[in-house]
């Protein structure tokens, strides 16, 4: 007779309830991994998506995304005559903060040449830039619709297209522009500024023939640390490969944040241990009188012990259980992104199932000392 | 009644006491009983007198000081315990009734019975075939499905009963089992226990305060201070 089944059959309501308390609890560890994991994948993301081989920036700096980088245009030129590139392009990145709807917006700029590498790697709808001024593509996380309006800097731009998995490692969505469009947008004075530069006599340069980067891709047997070589030997110039550009992004740009809610995470899968071992220690002391009867009766250690690691057990793993779905089908709303992989998920149900069996010792122990004389005080 | 029968209580020189020095008390002084089979045996006493001492001596749930225990033909203890498997031995051989029935409130009736029963290894339907025989020899065979809370206080000490007499043991303890029952249903009580020391060929022991029911009794010991006594 399995006891611990017929035991919350009976408790049934107040059982869920408890499990429900703790699904909130292992729902919000759960939350803390995939935004542990949603942040890194963010930061990788637009690298990712990108896909370049190489990544050539201004010399002394980590750029473009851990420092800002500020390279000649042509760069890409020379760039591309380095044996086993196969194909470059030149890219600027620029966060700006706009209006959409009467709401803040914001937004990371990406400017790129039409037809060259650095534009989105999917359309989801609509159509890529074609070169034409003043038209944008949008991550779909920017909320806004082929054919809308929106206004960056000095110009309107028109939402020609829509694409996915583009952000940037603070989680803004991108939107991609034409590298002409983009370099007016970061360069471009407004009229007034304009003339009260002129007033104080500053020359006005009107440069807009620097990039970010310029990114290349390299035919599959050339050597990515050959081709790095070969530019960092040129003056002004740093090269990495996208390995080194993950990492900078991962280790530099994210790293606290990532040790910050990894370790909130640890404490709260710490916090989640002693609330179970609170619960099932609750539940051994509100059965204390049963256990007793049952060791007065003749019942073995092994059906005390089993009433309660099967019910810490059934509470943990129904408790997760209900997180999960709780987390899988909110993540949606959560202002950053949540990845939720299965791996990270059947880890924290094994770290459930550990938590439960540590937490039950004390409940066992508590049961496995009482007096079966105390079943018959009055 | 007891002349051609074995005891199936037999204690000698059973001493029992807690602390030491000045603290010291007798809870049992040199105690020495036989119950036969069929007997119903009740202990009387003042509060603190050793009479749950004895029980829970007699139960092997208290390990004396010294002297000799034997149940059932069985020499349990003699200055120690000679058997390590005590729940086995209880599960084997007593069946414990209390004032308060102390009854799962998570198993019905039925499962109240059948958990000892499964206890001792039956298979689950040979054991609720068990309970049910139970509960109906006890007139509860309408409230097997029942849960504790919804049993009256007659009806809760009757399952209370059938558990206590699932496993046949020979050696049935109660500890104030008619306490919390009117007259009419101490009665009853009392007629079943009866029964049961018949039928099963069992050995009774009511601890009780209850006046009304000292004439259902075979022997009646007193217990005071520790010495035990025969009315």
């Amino acid at each position: 007779m399995n006891l611990a089944y017929r035991d919350v059959r009976h408790n049934f309501g107040r059982f869920m309830v408890t499990c429900l308390g703790l699904s909130l609890l292992l729902g919000v560890v759960l939350a803390m991994i995939g935004i542990y994991r949603g942040l890194i994948a963010d930061a990788l993301e637009l690298v990712d998506t990108i896909d370049a081989d190489i990544w050539v920036v201004e010399k002394g700096t980590r750029g473009p995304f851990a420092e800002s980088s500020r390279i000649p245009r042509d760069t890409r030129e020379s760039v591309a005559r380095i044996f086993g590139v196969k194909s470059v392009g030149a890219v600027t990145f620029q966060s700006i903060e706009t209006e959409s709807d009467g709401k803040k917006l914001r937004l990371y700029v990406i400017g790129y040449e039409p037809g060259q590498l650095g534009g989105p790697k999917y359309i989801t709808e609509g159509r890529g830039l074609t070169g034409r001024n003043f038209e944008a593509v949008v991550d779909s996380r920017t909320g806004l619709d082929i054919g809308d309006h929106i206004q960056l800097g000095r110009n309107g731009f028109t939402i020609v297209g829509t694409t996915v998995n583009a952000v940037s490692s603070g989680g803004e969505p991108a939107i991609y522009l034409s590298l002409d469009d983009a370099q007016k947008l970061q360069f471009d004075l407004s009229p007034s500024a304009t003339r009260r530069e002129r007033a104080r006599g500053a020359v006005v340069v009107n440069s807009t023939d620097t990039v970010s980067a310029v990114i290349a891709r390299t035919s599959p047997n050339a050597s990515n640390d050959n081709i790095v070589k070969t530019i960092e030997r040129w003056k002004h110039f740093a090269a990495m490969t996208e390995e080194e550009q993950g990492l900078i992004l991962t280790q530099s740009v994210v790293e606290k944040a990532r040790k910050q809610i990894g370790m909130f995470t640890a404490i709260l899968i710490l916090v989640s241990a002693v609330i179970i071992a609170l619960i099932i220690h609750t539940m051994t002391m509100d059965k204390i009188r049963e256990i007793a009867t049952l060791k007065l009766i003749g019942a073995p250690d092994r059906v005390i012990i089993g009433l309660i690691v099967q019910q810490a057990l059934a509470m943990g793993l129904i408790g997760f259980a209900m997180g999960g779905f709780l987390i899988f089908n909110i993540q949606d709303f959560f202002p950053k992104r949540l990845v939720l992989q299965p791996m990270d998920g059947l880890s924290l149900a094994g770290v459930v199932v550990v938590i439960c069996l540590l937490s039950s010792i004390y409940g066992v122990y508590t049961a496995l000392k009482v007096d079966p004389a105390k079943a018959l005080a009055g | 009644m007891t002349e051609n029968k074995k005891p199936l209580i037999s204690i000698k020189n059973l001493s029992k006491h807690f602390g030491e020095g000045e603290t010291r008390v007798d809870a049992l002084r040199d105690i020495s009983l036989d119950i036969f089979p069929e007997q119903v045996i009740g202990l009387l006493g003042p509060s603190g007198s050793g009479k749950s001492t004895l029980l829970n001596v007699i139960g092997c749930i208290l390990e004396p000081t010294c002297g000799q225990i034997e149940l059932d033909g069985e020499l349990v203890y003699n200055d120690r315990w000679l058997r390590s498997d005590l729940r086995g031995l209880r599960l084997e051989k007593v069946g414990f009734i209390f004032q308060a029935h102390n009854l799962m409130p998570f198993l019905s009736s039925m499962d109240n019975v059948a958990v000892v029963l499964d206890l001792a290894g039956y298979s689950a339907s040979a054991a609720r075939a068990r309970a049910g025989e139970l509960l109906e020899y006890l007139e509860v065979g309408n409230r097997v499905e029942a849960f504790p809370g919804s049993l009256s206080g007659g009806e809760a000490q009757r399952v209370a009963i059938a558990r206590a007499l699932a496993n046949k043991p020979r050696i049935v303890l109660a500890d104030e089992p008619t306490a919390a029952l009117d007259s009419e249903r101490a009665g009853i009580v009392m007629d079943l226990l009866r029964k049961v020391a018949i039928d099963q060929q069992a050995a009774v022991i009511v601890v009780t305060h209850d006046e009304k029911i000292y004439d259902r009794f075979d022997q009646i010991f007193h217990l005071r201070d520790g010495l035990l006594s025969q009315t």
